[in-house]
C-alpha cells in the first residue's frame, strides 16, 4: 500500500487524525489552492441541484397527470399552458409576481428561523393573525391619508404575526417546548380564532351571516404597481415590500451583529451560550421576527389582493413558505428566486386549470416533489449521476479514534 | 461490595443530570401553575356559570336511546346546587396543589379538575334542557378512532426513532384509496387498500429518513403537502368525472351480543364498526408487542440509542423500516375510517387536522399506546361535545372547544404541568460512522 | 482462542486509517494496543467488531480465516467489544441491556424476563461481577455500567474481549477493580485486547504490547522489560519533552477568588460542595481529579454558564457570581472550554467567524449593530498567523480543522485578549503532541505575563508539568491542596481516588 497523497489527506477529509496531518509539512499555498477548489466544487454542485429538482418534479408530475387518464399530448399542452400562464404575457407575469409576493415573505419567515436553528411551521397561523390585525386597522380607521393608514395597517400586521410567533419563541426559550409541535398547534388555534373572530361584530360585515370581514378602506390598500397600464393587473406594492424585506434580512443575517448571533445559535447553540450569547433572547427575537414576516405576508394578501378576511385566507401559503425556504437554501435572495418560481407555478397552474382542465392541485404535488429532491440531494445525484465531493466529508464524521 | 450495591440506585452519573436544570424549582412552579389553573376554573365557575344558571331548574341527561334493550331513566340534576358543589371541590383540589405542593398525584388532580370543569360546562349548557349523554359518549368513541390510530401510527414510528409528522398525509391518502378500492371491489378490499396505501406512504418516509438522512420533520411536511395535493388533484381529475369511484359501501356497526346491551357502555364500546373494534385490538397489540416482546425491546432500543442496537448485531435499518411500515399501515387503517368507516365518500382535505390531533395525543400520552388512546378519548370527547353544543346552540363558541386539544398539547410540551420524555434518538438519522 | 490479524488495511476518503496491520493475540493473554488519538486504534476495533469491513487483509481465529459482514458475525465468532462510550440504553434495565440482541423468548417472540434475569445473575455470579439485574442503567454509576457492558459480551459467549479505553471514565479505585476483573477473565481463559493510550496501565496488565502509529504497527514491546519512556517514544515517533520550562514568578495579588461555591442538581443533591480557592497573578493552579467529580460543573459555575446555589466568584475583588458568561467575558475572563467541537467552536462557521465568536459585539468588530468585515478579517489573519493555525485560511470552515488546530484556534481566540483570568478546561485532550506542546507554551507564557490561570485536567502529567499549585477535586469538593514541587503524582493519584488518609500517611 502506498501512503495517502498528502493533498488528499490535508484537504478532503476534515477529521483526519491530527498527528498524521501535522507531520506532513506541505507548503501552505497548496492547501489554500486545493481548499478553494473544493469549496468551489461544492458550491457548484449544490447550485445544480435546484434546477434538476424542478425538472424531476415536473417529470414525475407529468407521469401522475397521465396516470390520472390524461393523454401525453394534453399533458404537454397543460405544461405549455402553465408556462404561458406564468410568463407568457404581461398579465401572466403580473399574476406570477402577485402569487410570489406572499411567498417571498413567508419563505423569508421560514428561512430566518432556519438560520437560527428553529423550524417555524407556524407560518399559516402567523399569517392569519397578522392578516386579521392588518384588516382590522384597514377597515376600522377612516379618513386617514394613505401614507399614514397603509403603513399603520402593515405595521399592525407585523405586530400580529410577531405576537403569534412570540408564543412558540417564549415557550422554546423558557421551557424548551419544541417549536414544531407548538407552531403546528398554533396554526389550528389561529384557524379557529379567525373562524370565531369573523363571526363577531368587530369583524363581521353588516348584514352577513357567513364569516366574512368588512372591506378595508381604500386608503389601506396596497396600490397596484401596474394599474396605470391596465387596472386588472393585480401585482401590488407588497412585492416591493417583499424585496425590501429580503434585502433587510440578508443584511441582518450576514452583516449585522444580531444576525451573527442568530446564525451562531442556529449552528451550535451550546457554543453560542458559552461565547456569551443569550439563546433565549435569540429564540424569542427570531420567532418574533419570523412571525412578523409571516404576518406581513398575511397582511399583504388582505391589503393587496383580497381586501377583506375570510376563513383560512392564508390558503396554505405559510406551508409553501417552507418549500420556498428549502429551495432557496435559506438564503434571502435564494428565497426570492424560489418564491418567483413557485409564484409562477401557482399562476401557471390557474391558467392550466382554466384552459386545459388539469387541476391546479397538481402544483402542490410538484412543490412537494421539489422539496423532496432538494432536501435529499442524494436522490438527484443518483438520478443524474452527478459526481460531487459533498458526501465525502460526511462519511468520515467522528471517525477519529 | 455490599456497601457499593446499596449506593447503586442513589448515584447517577453527574453529566446526565445537567440536562434539565433545577427540576425541583420547576416542580414547585408546576404545582403553582396547576393550582392557579384549578382556582381559575373555580373562579370561572363562580363568576360566570353560577350566575348564568340562577333561575334554572334541572338539567336532563338521557342515558338510553329509544331502541336500547335496557332502558335507564334520564338523570335529572339540579343545576345551581351542583355547580356550587363542584366549585367547592375545585377549591379543595386547587388548594391541595397550591399549599401542599403535592407532586405525587398532580396529573390526577389536574385531570380530575378539568373533568369537573367539563361537567360544569355541560350542566350549564343543559340547564332546563335535555341532552343525550349516551349518544354523545357513543360519538366520543367514534371520534376517538382516527385520532387514536393516528397516534398509534406515530408511536410505532417514533419508538424506533423516526419522527412522523406526516400522519395527516397518511390518513388522507389511505382514506382516498380506501374509497376508490372500496367502490370498485367492496369494503374489505377497500380496507386492505387503505392499509397498503398507509404502508406505501410510510415507505417513502422510511426511505428518505433511513437511507437519505433527510430531516424527518421536512419529510413529514412534504408527505402532508403531497397527500393533500395528490388526493385533491385525483379527486378533481378522476372522481368528479366518475362519481361511481367515490361511492363505497361502508362498514356498519356490529353489536356484540350481551355486552352490547350493557347500558351506556354497550353502545360506546360494543356496538361499533370493525374499524373501531380494530382500534381497541391494535392498542392492546401494539402495547403488548412494544413492551413484552423481543421485537419491541429491539425497536425501543433503536429509538433510544441506535448505536447500541447496531453493535449488538441488531439491524437498525431493518428495525426502523419495519416499525415505520407498521406505523404507516396502522395509519392507513385509520384513514379508512374517514371514508369506508363512516360516510362512504371522499372529500378534499376531509381529515381536517385529525392527524395532527393524533400527533398531539401521542405526545399527551407520552408515547405510550394506552396513554395515547386515553388522550385520544379526551380529544374525541371534546370533538363530540363540540358537535352537541352546536346543536344545543349555547353561547360558547364551538371554535373554542375545537381548540382544546391543541391548547392541551402546547401546555404538555411546554412542561407547564409536567414533562414527557420522547425516545432519546427520536428524529436522529443513524449513520454507522459515529 | 487465538486471534490473528494479517495485513488489515482500511482506507477512508483521503486517509489510510489502517495500513497493513498484522498482529497476534495469544490465547488466554492480554494484548495492550497502544497509540495516540488518530493512530487507527478505533478503526481497527471497528473492523474487529464487524462495523467496518477491511479493504484488504484477513482476520483469523484459532488459525481459521473469518470474514465479518456485520456485528452479528463478529459476535458469532466469539468477539465481544466493550466500547469507551458505553453501548447501553439508559432507560432499560440491566437485564434488558444484557440480553438485547440475544433475547430469551417464549412463543410469539415474547420476552422471557425471568430467564433473562437468571442469565444475568448466573454470569455475574460466575465472574464475581455484582449487579442488580432490575436496576435502570441511568441510575447506575459508570463503574457498574462498565460491568454491565462486560456482562453483555460474556452473555454472548465472547472468548475474545476487546476493551476500548476502558479506564478513561473510572476512578482509580474502579480502575483497580477493573484490573481485577481482567485478571479474573484471563484466568478463565478469555483472550483480551486492551486499547489504551495510558502507558502505565498497559505495562501493568498486558502480556504483550503492540504500538500503533499513523495506522501502522510500529513496534511491539514486552511489558516486563519496557519502560514508559520507550513506549512513549515509540507511540509518538520521537522523544517527548515532558517538562515545560517555567521561570518563577513571585506570588502576585489574588485575582480570581472562589468562595464557598455550592451547586446542587435537580434533585437537590450536591454537585459542588462549598468549593473555595484563589488564583494569584502569575500563577497556574491545576485542578486534578478523575472525570466526573465536579470539575465540569466548577468551571461552568465560575464562568457563569451554570447558576450557583450559594457562594461567590470574584475577579479582582469584583463580584461576578451568577453573572452571565458575557459579563464574565467583559470583566476579564477567558475560557477554553473542555468540549472543543461542541462547546468551543461553531463547526459550520468559518475560522474567521469563530475567532470573534465571543467578541463580535464589541468594537472594532461591531459598530452600531453592524459587523465590520475588514477589521474582523485583519484580526483573524493576524491570529491565525500568530497562533500557527494550519491551514492558515480564515475562510475555511472550523470543522475542517484537525483537533489540534481547532484547539489552537480556540486558544487564539481566548488568549488574544488581555484579561486577568484565564480558565482552561482539558486544554489538550485528544490532540497531537505538537499542538500540546504549543498550547502548553502559550499557557506558560500567559502565566509569565502575570495572568491568573486555572487549569482543569484529568491528565496528571499535564497538571504536573504546568501547575504551580494543585487542587484535588473529589466528589464535588476540593479535598486537598499541594504545591507542585512538594508533592508526587502518587500522592495526587491517591487523593484523586478519595483516599486522603493513605495519601497523608505517605
Amino acid at each position: 500500500m502506498t501512503p495517502p497523497s498528502p493533498v488528499d489527506e490535508q484537504v478532503v477529509d476534515p477529521h483526519v487524525s491530527p498527528s498524521s496531518r501535522e507531520r506532513s509539512r506541505f507548503p501552505r499555498g497548496l492547501h489554500s489552492v486545493v481548499a478553494r477548489l473544493r469549496l468551489g466544487m461544492n458550491r457548484r454542485s449544490s447550485l445544480v441541484v435546484p434546477p434538476l429538482a424542478l425538472l424531476s418534479a415536473l417529470i414525475v408530475g407529468a407521469v401522475i397527470v397521465m396516470l390520472a387518464g390524461v393523454g401525453l399530448g394534453e399533458t404537454l399542452s397543460a405544461y405549455r399552458a402553465m408556462l404561458d400562464g406564468s410568463v407568457g404575457s404581461v398579465r401572466a407575469i403580473s399574476e406570477t409576481l402577485t402569487a410570489a409576493t406572499p411567498l417571498i415573505l413567508a419563505g423569508l419567515s421560514v428561512a430566518l428561523a432556519f438560520r437560527a436553528g428553529l423550524f417555524n411551521i407556524g407560518g399559516e397561523g402567523q399569517m392569519l393573525i397578522g392578516g386579521m390585525f392588518g384588516v382590522l386597522i384597514g377597515f376600522s380607521l377612516t379618513g386617514l391619508p394613505i401614507f399614514i393608514h397603509l403603513p399603520l395597517a402593515i405595521l399592525a400586521g407585523c405586530i400580529g404575526g410577531a405576537l403569534w410567533g412570540l408564543i412558540p419563541g417564549l415557550l422554546k426559550a423558557r421551557t424548551g417546548a419544541h417549536e414544531v409541535i407548538v407552531t403546528i398547534m398554533l396554526n389550528f388555534i389561529a384557524l379557529r380564532l379567525v373562524d370565531y373572530g369573523l363571526k363577531t361584530s368587530l369583524f363581521q360585515r353588516e348584514g352577513r351571516s357567513d364569516p366574512i370581514s368588512k372591506n378595508i378602506e381604500a386608503t389601506a390598500e396596497l396600490p397596484q404597481l401596474l394599474g396605470w397600464l391596465d387596472s386588472s393587473l393585480r401585482v401590488h406594492l407588497g412585492l416591493v415590500v417583499g424585496l425590501v424585506a429580503a434585502g433587510l434580512i440578508h443584511w441582518l443575517l450576514f452583516r449585522s451583529t444580531m444576525g451573527f448571533e442568530f446564525r451562531a445559535v442556529g449552528a451550535n447553540s451550546t457554543a453560542a451560550r458559552y461565547a456569551g450569547m443569550s439563546i433565549s433572547r435569540a429564540y424569542i427575537l427570531v420567532m418574533m421576527l419570523s412571525g412578523a414576516l409571516a404576518g406581513l405576508a398575511g397582511t399583504g394578501q388582505v391589503l393587496g389582493v383580497l381586501d377583506r378576511a375570510s376563513p383560512g385566507f392564508s390558503a396554505g401559503i405559510g406551508f409553501d413558505g417552507i418549500a420556498v425556504a428549502l429551495l432557496g437554501k435559506s438564503n434571502p435572495w435564494g428565497v426570492v428566486a424560489a418564491a418567483l418560481l413557485f409564484g409562477g407555478l401557482r399562476a401557471g397552474g390557474q391558467e392550466m386549470q382554466v384552459s386545459t382542465g388539469v387541476g391546479i392541485d397538481l402544483i402542490a404535488v410538484i412543490q412537494a416533489l421539489i422539496i423532496i429532491f432538494v432536501a435529499a440531494p442524494a436522490v438527484i445525484r443518483a438520478l443524474y449521476r452527478l459526481k460531487t465531493t459533498a458526501e465525502a466529508t460526511r462519511i468520515s464524521r467522528g471517525w477519529n479514534s | 461490595m455490599s456497601e457499593e450495591s446499596a449506593s447503586i440506585r442513589k448515584k447517577r452519573p453527574a453529566n446526565r443530570e445537567r440536562h434539565s436544570p433545577v427540576m425541583k424549582k420547576s416542580q414547585i412552579r408546576q404545582a403553582r401553575i396547576s393550582g392557579s389553573i384549578i382556582f381559575g376554573l373555580m373562579a370561572v365557575t363562580l363568576l360566570f356559570f353560577i350566575p348564568a344558571v340562577a333561575d334554572t331548574g334541572k338539567a336532563t341527561f338521557r342515558l338510553s336511546t329509544p331502541d336500547d334493550r335496557v332502558q335507564l331513566d334520564p338523570l335529572r340534576i339540579p343545576v345551581t346546587g351542583s355547580l356550587w358543589l363542584l366549585a367547592a371541590v375545585l377549591a379543595f383540589l386547587g388548594s391541595l396543589q397550591l399549599f401542599r405542593k403535592s407532586q405525587s398525584r398532580r396529573t390526577v388532580i389536574l385531570g380530575l379538575s378539568f373533568s369537573i370543569f367539563v361537567l360544569v360546562i355541560m350542566l350549564w349548557a343543559t340547564a332546563d334542557r335535555e341532552f343525550s349523554l349516551v349518544s354523545m359518549l357513543d360519538a366520543t368513541v367514534t371520534n376517538t378512532t382516527p385520532i387514536a390510530l393516528g397516534a398509534l401510527s406515530g408511536i410505532l414510528c417514533e419508538r424506533a426513532g423516526i419522527v412522523n409528522i406526516g400522519i395527516e398525509g397518511m390518513l388522507l391518502s389511505s382514506a382516498f384509496s380506501g374509497v376508490v378500492l372500496g367502490s370498485l371491489y367492496g369494503g374489505w378490499i377497500g380496507l386492505l387498500g387503505a392499509v397498503a396505501t398507509g404502508g406505501l406512504v410510510a415507505l417513502l418516509l422510511a426511505v428518505l429518513a433511513v437511507h437519505f438522512h433527510v430531516d424527518q420533520i421536512i419529510i413529514g411536511v412534504v408527505i402532508n403537502i403531497l397527500a393533500l395535493g395528490l388526493t385533491s388533484f385525483l379527486t378533481a381529475q378522476v372522481l368528479v368525472q366518475r362519481p361511481q369511484l367515490n361511492d363505497a359501501p361502508i362498514f356498519r356497526s356490529q353489536k356484540i351480543p350481551l355486552l352490547g346491551d350493557i347500558p351506556i357502555l354497550g353502545p360506546m364500546f360494543f356496538d361499533q364498526t370493525v374499524i373501531v373494534y380494530g382500534t381497541f385490538v391494535l392498542v392492546a397489540v401494539v402495547t403488548f408487542f412494544l413492551f413484552r416482546t423481543r421485537w419491541g425491546l429491539r425497536t425501543r432500543a433503536v429509538g433510544e440509542n441506535p448505536a447500541v442496537a447496531d453493535t449488538l448485531g441488531v439491524s437498525v435499518v431493518k428495525v426502523r423500516y419495519l416499525a415505520v411500515l407498521y406505523g404507516g399501515m396502522v395509519g392507513g387503517f385509520g384513514g379508512a375510517w374517514f371514508t369506508i368507516g363512516t360516510v362512504g365518500r371522499f372529500d378534499e382535505g376531509m381529515t381536517g387536522g385529525r392527524g395532527f390531533i393524533g400527533l398531539a395525543a401521542m405526545i399527551f400520552g407520552a408515547w405510550n399506546p394506552v396513554g395515547a388512546f386515553l388522550a385520544a378519548l379526551v380529544f374525541g370527547f371534546f370533538d363530540s361535545l363540540r358537535q352537541k353544543f352546536g346543536l344545543l346552540d349555547t353561547p360558547i363558541p364551538t371554535e373554542f372547544l375545537a381548540m382544546a386539544p391543541y391548547l392541551v398539547t402546547i401546555i404538555v410540551v411546554a412542561g407547564l404541568i409536567g414533562r414527557v420524555r420522547p425516545p432519546a434518538a427520536d428524529g436522529q438519522p443513524y449513520q454507522k460512522e459515529q | 482462542m487465538e486471534l490473528e490479524l494479517r495485513g488489515i488495511t482500511k482506507r477512508f476518503p483521503g486517509v489510510l486509517a489502517n495500513d497493513d496491520i498484522t498482529l497476534t493475540v495469544r490465547s488466554g493473554t492480554v494484548l495492550a494496543l497502544i497509540g495516540e488519538n488518530g493512530a487507527g486504534k478505533s478503526t481497527l476495533m471497528n473492523i474487529l467488531s464487524g462495523r467496518y469491513q477491511a479493504d484488504s487483509g484477513q482476520i483469523l481465529i484459532d488459525g481459521e480465516i473469518r470474514s465479518f459482514d456485520g456485528p452479528g458475525d463478529s459476535i458469532a465468532a466469539g468477539i465481544g467489544m466493550v466500547y469507551q462510550h458505553f453501548m447501553l440504553v439508559p432507560v432499560f434495565t440491566v437485564a434488558e441491556n444484557v440480553v438485547l440482541g440475544v433475547e430469551p423468548t417464549k412463543p410469539l417472540g415474547v420476552l422471557d424476563k425471568r430467564v433473562a434475569r437468571e442469565q444475568v445473575m448466573d454470569i455475574s455470579e460466575r465472574y464475581g461481577l455484582v449487579v442488580d439485574p432490575d436496576a435502570l442503567i441511568e441510575t447506575l454509576p459508570v463503574g457498574i455500567q462498565q460491568r454491565v457492558e462486560i456482562l453483555k459480551v460474556l452473555r454472548r459467549g465472547a472468548k475474545i474481549l476487546v476493551f476500548d479505553e476502558p479506564t478513561a471514565v473510572l476512578t482509580p479505585q474502579e480502575v483497580t477493580e477493573f484490573f481485577g476483573i481482567v485478571a479474573e477473565l484471563k484466568a478463565r481463559g478469555s483472550t483480551i485486547i486492551f486499547i489504551t493510550h495510558k502507558l502505565k496501565e498497559a505495562l501493568a496488565i498486558a502480556d504483550d504490547i503492540t504500538v500503533l502509529r499513523g495506522g501502522k504497527v510500529v513496534g511491539t514491546a514486552d511489558p516486563k522489560v519496557a519502560s514508559v519512556e520507550e513506549l512513549a517514544a515509540m507511540m509518538v515517533g520521537r522523544d517527548i519533552a515532558t517538562k515545560v520550562v517555567k521561570e518563577t514568578v513571585g506570588g502576585g495579588e489574588k485575582v480570581l477568588v472562589v468562595e464557598n461555591l455550592t451547586l446542587t442538581d435537580d434533585f437537590e443533591r450536591p454537585l459542588l460542595k462549598s468549593v473555595s480557592f484563589e488564583v494569584r497573578a502569575g500563577e497556574i493552579v491545576g485542578i486534578a481529579g478523575v472525570q466526573g467529580n465536579g470539575q465540569t460543573e466548577l468551571v461552568e459555575a465560575i464562568t457563569g454558564v451554570l447558576p450557583v446555589s450559594s457562594g461567590g466568584v470574584y475577579i479582582n475583588g469584583e463580584n461576578v457570581t451568577n453573572d452571565s458568561p458575557r459579563e464574565h467575558h467583559s470583566i476579564g475572563m477567558a475560557h477554553v472550554p473542555e468540549d472543543r467541537t461542541h462547546v468551543g467552536m461553531v463547526g459550520s462557521f468559518s475560522v474567521r467567524e469563530n475567532l470573534i465568536l465571543d467578541s463580535y459585539y464589541s468594537p472594532p468588530f461591531s459598530r452600531r449593530g453592524r459587523l465590520n468585515g475588514a477589521s474582523i478579517s485583519d484580526f483573524a489573519t493576524e491570529l491565525v498567523e500568530r497562533f500557527d493555525v494550519r491551514p492558515p485560511l480564515i475562510d475555511n470552515l472550523a470543522s475542517a480543522l484537525s483537533g489540534g488546530n481547532a484547539q489552537k484556534m480556540i486558544v487564539a481566540r481566548e488568549f488574544s485578549r488581555d484579561v486577568p483570568v484565564v480558565i482552561c478546561a482539558q486544554p489538550t485532550r485528544g490532540i497531537d503532541v505538537g499542538s500540546i506542546e504549543y498550547i502548553h507554551e502559550q499557557i506558560v507564557r500567559k502565566r509569565n505575563d502575570g495572568k491568573a490561570i486555572l487549569i482543569v485536567s484529568t491528565e496528571l502529567d499535564e497538571i504536573f508539568s504546568l501547575a504551580d499549585r494543585i487542587l484535588v477535586m473529589y466528589n464535588g469538593a476540593i479535598i486537598a491542596e499541594r504545591v507542585t514541587t512538594e508533592t508526587t503524582p502518587i500522592e495526587i493519584g491517591l487523593l484523586m481516588a478519595g483516599r486522603a488518609a493513605e495519601a497523608g500517611a505517605r
